[in-house]
């Protein structure tokens, strides 16, 4: 008998330029078959899920979250973090690796991905680029890759010297995964807490601006072009959360002229302003910052020109009380695991009229591609049985109280979302059902 | 930005302050400023007060609690050097201990911007912002806008509208990055129609701050870099000390800044003749203000303290909800 069988639903798989009307069967934690309606008819299975109306989608991936497991599980852990993940219709999910310790070495890398930890979604980890996260000494990426590294990155902070980085991306470059950057020069943005502009002025907070971030952006992109002048080699830059138009367009003229890079674009960030800070509140404070109209409009018109390759959460939880303190002591960061797909739908898909198939690319098949899951992101027989079902039409509102995480810091509590995820399926198994 | 979700009474920012309620409080001032010791004395008898400073402070602390105390209320003062705030208790914790212990009101100045948001949101208590960061300092905006309409010739003080500071200038010169007064100011002044024009070099000055001005006032907010020009069509002028201990790495020419942006008799005299000088203090005399100036015939500093006692009594009055604020609290 087989796992799990998906009937009249709307299987949206771009990879395989699928947008039609198809039955799925899923055994043994892989795609089996999919078929006409009605062509799987004499198959039985385990679990039958009645799609009508809704769209089968593979599995969501997130290349950007934090589950803060070691060190700070009052906050999430990987078993909490990868519930949110699932009932946001994520099956896959890459950690950062900015736990304590950090992650950065083969037993640290391991212990994550060890299934003791319970994670109830597929779990990627990006070890640290450098030792500590220190931004001085390089990892030892060989042996981290065979242990299951997708990926280096120090997050939460930048690779700021150029040596260092020209050194993570020349490695990564012989492994062939990305070095993915968060692109903030730390010398511009000491003391600042929000966005720099007006709205920062008027509430008397230091601002970050638009060049602490396009300057690494840039300097980073160069070294790519050097890179491959020098060395022969092509490495591949992965530029985390952008948030400024000046950096999309940087990053756009990079992928014009041939370059290795790719880049996320946050939820947060193609929602919402530094307006949305309000009254100094601290679900709005993440960083990067929220930005300016103008620049929230330039991730817009990424998402939709292709410059953007995915959607990442930055899913980031801290417990209240951290929250619940001056805006300026804070800390940054919001939840966003289970608004991600509610709010692409809504801003992407009904505001810009993106097609819903393109949604589900920008959350599956293309992050799959950037950390280069083999078998994710596409539901084509034989590949992995990961499934999202959702109600692409479903207008709800997001209740933080009924979160799977630990932490309920999120601007988004009682958001209008479009979308529902009424069933998430990792390797053939329902572990959401909406 | 909304204050719903706060205590009536409470006094955050000037930003959301109607003119019906700016001409509430000074005419509430006028009326506690008029009346004998004994009758002001019985107006908030026996009410607490709590003054919670984190930061230090001469004036702001001193005129909000003898105003308090000139009301008949029982203060007390908390600061964050000799009390369990040096041992890490959170900005929440003290707030909910200071209202356990009867507290019916906070007056708070705070390091960081935004701290009485979230001491009246905890609290639920009426709290009067005192000094956030470099926010805002809505008592100081309130004093300084009755020394104006007190010592400005032809502004009738008694009508207070849209239109009372209609061709009134007011320059505010110097470190208007740092200045939770100038914030205040700029948002508070041109809701009565007065023109503030900004002065100051651009690393003081930058030109976010015309995000200070708000399409609904009658009102502006302008920026002019060049200090004589701006002294010029002043009526008032407002120096601000340079914020040594928020300047983070910013490195200023003194000299240059002396003999660009120093308010100095010769300067006054062939400027602004009329001006009447004001200063929120603390002022750094031979830095941002000579001190004839300061001591001069045309300064209004002295008088702002004073002012400054007048305007404490009617937000605290307003907070506690008596003396014809009885529908503002509940």
């Amino acid at each position: 008998m087989s796992d799990v069988l998906i009937l009249n639903g709307r299987l949206a798989d771009p990879a395989s330029g699928v947008d039609v009307e198809r039955d799925v069967l899923l055994q043994d934690g892989r795609v089996a078959a999919v078929e006409r309606p009605g062509g799987l008819a004499g198959a039985k299975a385990k679990e039958t899920i009645d799609a009508s109306g809704m769209i089968v989608a593979p599995g969501l991936v997130d290349v950007h979250v934090h589950l803060r497991e070691p060190g700070q599980t009052y906050k999430e852990s990987i078993a909490t973090g990868t519930a949110a993940a699932a009932a946001g219709g994520f099956t896959s999910v890459v950690a950062m690796p900015n736990t304590v310790p950090v992650n950065d070495s083969v037993a640290g890398l391991e212990w994550m991905l060890d299934a003791a930890r319970g994670a109830c979604v597929k779990l990627f980890a990006m070890p640290a680029a450098t030792f500590g996260s220190m931004g001085e000494e390089i990892t030892d990426f060989h042996e981290l890759a065979q242990a299951g590294a997708v990926g280096f990155t120090d997050d939460g902070k930048p690779v700021l010297h150029e040596r260092v980085m020209r050194r993570a991306l020349v490695a990564a470059a012989g492994i062939g995964v990305p070095v993915s950057q968060h692109a903030e020069d730390t010398r511009l943005t000491g003391g600042c807490s929000m966005n720099a502009g007006p709205v920062a002025f008027r509430l008397g907070l230091r601002g970050m601006t638009v060049e602490a971030e396009a300057r690494i952006v840039e300097r980073d992109i160069r070294l790519l072009r050097d890179i491959e002048r020098q060395d022969g080699l092509r490495p591949h830059l992965h530029v985390q959360h952008v948030s400024t138009a000046k950096a999309m367009s940087l990053i756009r003229e990079a992928k014009a002229a041939g370059l290795h890079v790719t880049c996320e674009v946050a939820p947060h960030h193609f929602t919402l302003t530094d307006e949305a800070v309000g009254d100094y509140d601290t679900n709005a404070k993440m960083n990067p910052p929220l930005r300016a109209e103008v620049d929230r409009m330039a991730m817009i018109a990424g998402l939709m020109d292709g410059t953007v390759d995915c959607i990442a959460t930055d899913h980031a939880p801290h417990a209240l009380f951290e929250k619940e303190q001056e805006f300026e002591r804070a800390p940054n960061g919001i939840t966003g695991l289970e608004t991600a797909l509610g709010l692409a739908l809504r801003v992407l898909h009904k505001g810009q009229g993106m097609t819903v198939s393109r949604v589900v690319e920008l959350m599956s098949a293309q992050p799959a591609g950037i950390v280069s899951l083999e078998g994710r992101g596409t539901l084509k027989v034989g590949s992995f049985g990961d499934v999202v079902v959702f109600d692409p039409a479903a207008e709800w509102r997001f209740e933080a109280k009924r979160s799977r995480s630990k932490s309920r810091n999120t601007p988004f509590d009682g958001a209008g979302m479009v979308g529902k995820v009424m069933a998430t399926i990792c390797e053939g198994r329902v572990v959401y059902r909406g | 930005m909304k204050t719903s979700g706060y205590a009536a009474g409470s006094l955050l920012t000037v930003a959301d302050l109607p003119v019906a309620e700016i001409a509430a409080i000074l005419a509430a001032t006028d009326r506690i400023e008029r009346m004998s010791d004994a009758d002001r004395a019985r107006m908030l008898a026996g009410r607490r007060i709590a003054l919670l400073f984190y930061e230090s402070s001469t004036r702001t602390r001193t005129s909000f609690e003898l105003a308090a105390k000139s009301l008949g209320a029982i203060t007390t003062l908390v600061s964050d050097k000799s009390s369990s705030i040096e041992k890490g208790e959170s900005l929440k914790d003290t707030g909910l201990t200071l209202r356990a212990l009867g507290a019916e009101c906070i007056i708070l100045r705070h390091p960081n911007s935004g701290a009485p948001y979230l001491l009246a949101k905890a609290t639920g208590l009426p709290v009067l912002n005192a000094g956030d960061g470099m926010h805002e300092h809505p008592s100081q905006a309130l004093l300084d806008l009755r020394t104006i309409l007190a010592r400005v010739p032809g502004v009738n003080a008694g009508r207070i509208d849209a239109k009372t500071l209609a061709g009134v200038t007011v320059v505010i010169t110097g470190d208007i990055l740092h200045s939770r007064v100038a914030r205040s100011n700029a948002m508070l002044l041109p809701k009565l129609g007065a023109r503030v024009l900004l002065c100051g070099p651009r690393e003081l000055l930058p030109e976010d701050a015309l995000g200070l001005g708000s399409a609904g006032n009658t009102g502006s907010v302008a920026i002019e870099r060049d200090f004589d020009t701006a002294l010029r069509r002043a009526q008032v002028v407002m120096m601000l000390r340079i914020q040594r201990e928020r300047l983070a790495g910013l490195e200023l020419d003194i000299g240059d800044y002396i003999a660009r942006y120093q308010l100095n008799e010769e300067r006054l005299a062939a400027c602004a003749p009329n001006a009447v000088v004001m200063h929120p203090g603390p002022m750094i005399r031979g830095m941002e203000i000579a001190g004839e100036v300061a001591d001069g015939p045309n300064s209004a500093i002295e008088e702002q303290v004073r002012h400054g006692l007048a305007v404490r009594t009617a937000l605290l009055v307003r907070a506690l909800g008596v003396g014809g604020f009885e529908s503002v609290t509940v």
